[in-house]
């Protein structure tokens, strides 16, 4: 059967809310960075190896590249597709008033999320999984020292919350436009998703934009 | 003396009869047939839609930019069928009977009864189809009564019936072009038809986006191109309506029926300025509950919130108690004009009386109305700019129906052997006063039950004719005569575009040939419309070039009008009588109301074209009542 | 009232197009749009030149002939409104009003405003029907439909087709469109033995007509002029996916 736009939209649906849940369990593990130090460095620490170490969670993580891959390939080809859809340009256009700006740029904010993971797997994942880190106490490797020591510098702070805001936003359309291509056309319950995927997206966002803040203020201080 | 081929037999059983002796045409000698069908709104949908699944090729043709877009989606009311399903009363021949004398006896029995047979098919196909009808709770059908009759036999999709029929019948066509039995020339127009041996053997058509002119052959040619109501410039009709397939056709042969014959619909919106292109329908629905009046007084300036209860003339209460503000819409209409020619009409340009819900608010609230009516005061806001809840809404009578046109046989066809004419393009089975809701059953009935049958009984005959290509010398002729036309448009250089010679005429033929008439009105107005004419060969004004060319395309529309609205005056002037929407000052009572003569106008007119300048030559086609007795027909 | 027009001018589908400028004066606020450039189209006559070509038809906001781009908005600025029933009471004395074609590559322009929408009638041709030939039907009161299902088929049948959603979708996406003609179709008894080959059908041929997909912007339903939800998008997914997920 011929491959339609709609599949690869199906492709990115799935792929873009298998992200969203791996931003949970993402925030959760982080979440520990907030704890008293001394706990939070064994904790943190010990939640990266495991994350390293466990044969489902290198699945997981396959999967997750997989995903992140796939999702960034399917947009370039759909963006690609829109702009040849679109024929000539408007010399007056005004159609921005009718919709929200972040629909209407997904790819922006995407790219923007894309290229902050970049510069985020080469600071943490390419280091934890290639470089040499001191060990801790337990002997797992010491990610937490990184990661305490990276956010004393203001720039990357605002690199950092700069791309949460786009996540954000990107997640507030993103949720619930996944849920219409995967079908969901009832009144009641697309209300309902689009209730949960404003909590969702502020809850993620908030969530991880406090933590290089909270670290920021607390060990410089 | 014509011949209307009508079957023998009872009236009940004609067309079955029909259809059981009609001749078949085998399914592999389908294929070599070729029909071409202009038109695609209900009545050219479904009969190209229908051929094609029996198997024949047909080319179908409209001027829009997609078949869809054929006026038959304006139509809001309903579609009547006799299916009874509210079980009080109703039946075929009742449907046949409200028909008949809801035209004024003008119309054919047998014509009739077959529409009103067909129409419990009709909505079993469009159901078939697609089309979502109201519903009771239970499921089941509902249908409301509607204009002058005392059943309730009118299906409806809230406002949007036409539109609803028009989207099932295009969906069918659309399928067939995938099957590749029909081919599409949207954006095409018709220009003349091509005869060769006496019969209808093709068209010359004219491609609205590159100009070409096409010539296209067939074994049969059908025209359902819709109502002529845009002769009056400004109507209920869309701005592209028009005369010209059906009058080239006239003009080679084929005879025309019931010219004058044009149903002014009162519930419209009113002219309010010059430059205005288009009279909007309010649905008569309205009526219901709204209250038609003017001020006593002529010339009154008063605001119309000022006026107070006993100054004003509720006129179609006072002149019709049983009926009031209910009454047909001829009558409506009609009462309506009389009051504004009285001077007490009202609006900027007193040209329109008062449709006041006062009452049924203060009656019913706001609330119910509101329910009820709501999406109409809100297309009167966006139209008007003003709440109607609050002040009178304006309508006056404006031109929306004709049931004039090509005189068909009970085949619906035309005196040129192999030329068809469906649904409005035809005179048909409305007399002279169509009942509300029986003209889109007429153009679906026409297109998916009828001429399916009687054009392949035509068709049955001319397996063994030669074959004509569109080499044929009667193909360049009529090429040429049409090239010559355009050329001729597009280098007049003269003063005024064909807009203002259409609104010239249709202004002209509102005040001389339009909800009333007197033989000095008529007479007069043949002469300013010969003299129009003149100016229009010397004096039209074309800009641009053969391609796209809205002003080229109008320019040939305007002549056919022209020259059609010289016919409506003949047609009137000869039928010295007054019979549903035709209005004779002379022909009337004491109390203003229409006299009809059966003994000496019991006929069809079916006028020939004689010629350029040339009076037309009339043919008569008796009208034999066995069924029915001719009676008054009353609304007091 | 005075206007300042800024017209879309094209010869042809080749042409490259310009905007051109007009001054209208003499403009009353009861006219509509349409008649406002009829009044413009009289003068440029009179002037002997080109009139501007566009599309309309019936002039109610039923056919859905008309359609264009003003002030870059789709069918201009008041929402559930066609071009034809917009009035000049929605513009002030003075203004300059930019009018083009409504614009994508599906869509080509034909001379000024008209454009070509053949692309919707064969997004119809692909499967947008249901197979019942004359003479097929059952008696119509034989499979009752629930007042609810009526309606809410009515209410995605109540497409005009005017390609507004197109216009205005960033994507040029027929998406709103054709899950109107899907949900309508569906949603009926009558409609749900084709579902699944229609919707795959139509899907597919909205990519072959160089329609965009749908990001969900909903932008096209704010501009349509029958105010048809989006969430007749979400019904095609949903029947496109199970066709995809039951196709043997
Ligand atoms: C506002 C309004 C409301 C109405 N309401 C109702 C109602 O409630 N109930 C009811 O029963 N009736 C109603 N009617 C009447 C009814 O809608 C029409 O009589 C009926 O739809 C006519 O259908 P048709 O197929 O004959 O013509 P149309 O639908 O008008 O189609 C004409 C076709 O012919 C084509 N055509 C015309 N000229 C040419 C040419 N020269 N070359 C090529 N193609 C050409 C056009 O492109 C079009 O496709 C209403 C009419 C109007 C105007
Ligand atoms: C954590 C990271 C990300 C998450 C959670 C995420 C999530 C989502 C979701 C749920 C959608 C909605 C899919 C749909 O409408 O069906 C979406 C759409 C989109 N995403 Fe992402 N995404 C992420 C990263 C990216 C990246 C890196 C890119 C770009 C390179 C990107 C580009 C897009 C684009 C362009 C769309 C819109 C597609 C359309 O036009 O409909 N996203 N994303
Ligand atoms: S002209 Fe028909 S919808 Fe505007």
């Amino acid at each position: 059967m011929k491959q339609t736009t709609l599949m690869y939209k199906l492709v990115m649906a799935v792929t873009g809310l298998f992200l969203c849940f791996f931003l949970i369990i993402h925030l959760l593990g982080n979440l520990q960075l907030l704890s008293p130090p001394a706990i939070a460095r064994e904790q943190f620490n010990w939640y990266s190896h495991l994350l390293s170490g466990n044969i489902l969670i290198k699945i997981i993580s396959y999967v997750l590249y997989l995903s992140i891959i796939a999702h960034a390939v399917y947009a370039l080809i759909l963006t690609r597709v829109n702009i040849k859809a679109q024929g000539s340009q408007y010399v007056y256009d005004k159609r921005g008033q009718v919709s929200s700006w972040n629909s209407r740029n997904m790819g922006i904010l995407g790219t923007i999320i894309l290229i902050f993971l970049v510069i985020h797997f080469k600071d943490y994942w390419y280091v934890y999984k290639f470089g040499h880190l001191p060990l801790d106490a337990k002997g797992n490797k010491d990610l937490y020292s990184i990661v305490i020591s990276s956010f004393q510098q203001g720039w990357y702070i605002i690199l950092y919350e700069l791309s949460f805001i786009a996540l954000g936003f990107h997640l507030l359309h993103g949720f619930f436009s996944a849920s219409r291509t995967l079908g969901l056309y009832q009144p009641k319950y697309a209300k309902v998703v689009r209730v949960f995927g404003w909590a969702y997206s502020l809850l993620i966002t908030f969530g991880f934009m406090l933590i290089p803040l909270y670290i920021y203020f607390n060990f410089n201080s | 003396m014509i011949d209307a081929k009508i079957p023998e037999g009872n009236l009940a059983d004609k067309w079955s009869n029909y259809k059981d002796s009609s001749k078949l045409i085998n399914p592999a000698n389908r294929k070599k047939l070729d029909i071409i069908v202009v038109g695609t709104g209900l009545a050219g949908s479904s009969c190209a839609a229908t051929l094609a699944e029996q198997g024949y090729n047909i080319k179908s043709f409209c001027f829009q930019d997609s078949a869809r877009r054929a006026h038959s989606v304006a139509a809001q009311g309903g579609v009547n069928a006799a299916k009874n399903y509210k079980n009080d009363g109703d039946s075929v021949y009742r449907m046949f009977y409200d028909t008949i004398k809801g035209g004024d006896f003008r119309s054919r029995e047998a014509n009739v009864y077959r529409l009103a047979e067909c129409s419990l098919a009709l909505i079993d196909q469009a159901v078939a189809q697609g089309v979502p009808f109201a519903r009771e709770y239970g499921g089941y059908l509902n249908n409301r009564s509607f204009g002058g009759v005392q059943v309730s036999r009118t299906f409806y999709a809230r406002g949007q019936t036409g539109q609803q029929l028009m989207i099932g019948a295009y969906q069918a066509l659309m399928r067939q072009v995938s099957a590749g039995k029909v081919k599409t020339y949207t954006r095409h127009e018709m220009l003349d038809l091509v005869m060769v041996d006496g019969k209808a053997r093709g068209i010359i058509a004219r491609n609205l986006e590159t100009g070409e002119i096409e010539r296209h052959s067939a074994n049969a040619v059908v025209l359902a191109t819709g109502g002529y109501g845009k002769v009056y410039y400004l109507s209920t009709l869309a701005m592209g309506c028009n005369t010209s397939a059906i009058w080239r056709a006239h003009k080679k042969g084929a005879l025309m029926s019931g010219v004058s014959w044009i149903q002014f619909h009162p519930t419209c919106l009113p002219q309010i300025g010059e430059t205005q292109s288009k009279l909007t329908l309010m649905s008569e629905s309205l009526r219901n509950d709204g209250r038609i009046w003017v001020p006593k007084k002529a010339g009154d300036d008063r605001v119309l919130n000022d006026i107070p209860e006993e100054e004003r003339d509720y006129y179609l209460e006072r002149r019709y108690p049983t009926f009031g503000n209910l009454s047909p819409r001829d009558i409506s209409s009609r009462a309506a004009k009389e009051r504004i020619d009285a001077g007490c009409g009202v609006g900027p340009m007193k040209n329109a009386v008062c449709l006041d819900f006062s009452k049924a608010i203060k009656e019913q609230g706001l609330t119910k109305i509101e329910e009820k009516y709501g999406n109409l005061f809100r297309m009167y806001d966006k139209i008007n700019g003003v709440d109607a809840y609050k002040e009178p809404m304006l309508i006056s009578p404006a031109a929306h129906f004709t049931m004039g046109g090509l005189w068909v046989d009970y085949n619906l066809m035309t005196t040129i052997p192999g030329l068809f004419a469906l649904g409005e393009a035809n005179f048909s089975d409305h007399g002279a006063n169509r009942l509300g809701a029986n003209s889109l059953l007429q153009s679906c009935v026409d297109g998916y039950f009828i001429a399916p049958y009687t054009i392949p009984n035509y068709l049955s005959g001319e397996l063994k004719a030669e074959k004509v290509t569109t080499d044929h010398p009667a193909f360049a002729e009529a090429e040429k005569v049409v090239r010559e036309q355009l050329e001729r448009f597009l280098n007049l250089k003269g003063r005024f575009s064909a807009d203002h010679f259409h609104k010239t005429l249709g202004k002209l033929l509102y005040d001389k040939c339009g909800l009333s008439r007197t033989k000095e009105s008529l007479e007069q107005a043949i002469v300013e419309i010969k003299a129009l004419k003149k100016s229009f060969d010397h004096e039209l004004k074309i800009t641009g070039d053969e391609q796209v060319n809205s002003e080229l395309e109008k320019a040939g529309r305007v002549s056919d009008f022209l020259e059609l609205g010289e016919l409506m005056c003949y047609d009137a002037l000869q039928r010295e009588e007054s019979c549903g929407a035709h209005f004779r000052e002379e022909y009337q009572t004491a109390d203003g109301e229409a006299v009809r003569n059966d003994e000496d106008f019991c006929y069809v007119s079916a006028w020939e074209w004689k010629g350029e300048g040339k009076q037309p030559e009339l043919h008569k086609e008796p009208l034999v009542f066995d069924t029915v007795k001719l009676s008054v027909r009353s609304y007091k | 009232m005075k206007l300042y027009l800024k017209v879309w001018r094209q010869e042809n589908r080749e042409s490259k197009g310009d905007m051109v400028s007009y001054v209208v004066e003499g403009i009353s606020e009861h006219m509509s749009f349409l008649e406002m450039l009829d009044l413009l189209n009289e003068r440029l006559i009179q002037k002997g030149e080109r009139v501007i070509e566009f599309d309309h038809d019936c002039r109610e906001g039923i056919c859905g002939a008309c359609g264009m781009m003003i002030n870059g908005r789709a069918h201009g600025p008041l929402s559930g409104t066609t071009t034809c029933q917009l009035h000049m009471r929605s513009f002030k004395d003075g203004e300059t009003v930019y009018i083009e074609p409504f614009r994508a590559a599906a869509f080509p322009v034909l001379r000024d405003l008209k454009i070509d929408r053949s692309g919707f009638d064969h997004i119809i041709q692909s499967g947008g029907y249901i197979s019942a030939s004359t003479g097929q039907a059952p008696e119509s009161n034989s499979i009752p439909i629930a007042h609810e299902t009526t309606e809410a088929a009515f209410d995605a049948a109540a497409c005009i087709g005017c390609g507004a959603c197109v216009a205005t979708c960033k994507n040029s996406s027929a998406a709103l469109f054709t899950s109107a003609k899907i949900s309508h179709l569906v949603l009926l008894p009558q409609g749900k033995l084709e579902a699944a080959d229609r919707v795959i059908k139509m899907v597919s041929q909205m990519d072959a007509e160089g329609f965009g997909h749908c990001s969900n912007t909903e932008a096209c339903e704010v501009e349509c002029p029958q105010e048809i939800s989006v969430l007749h998008i979400g019904r095609m997914n949903y029947q496109y996916n199970k066709a995809l997920i039951l196709k043997k």
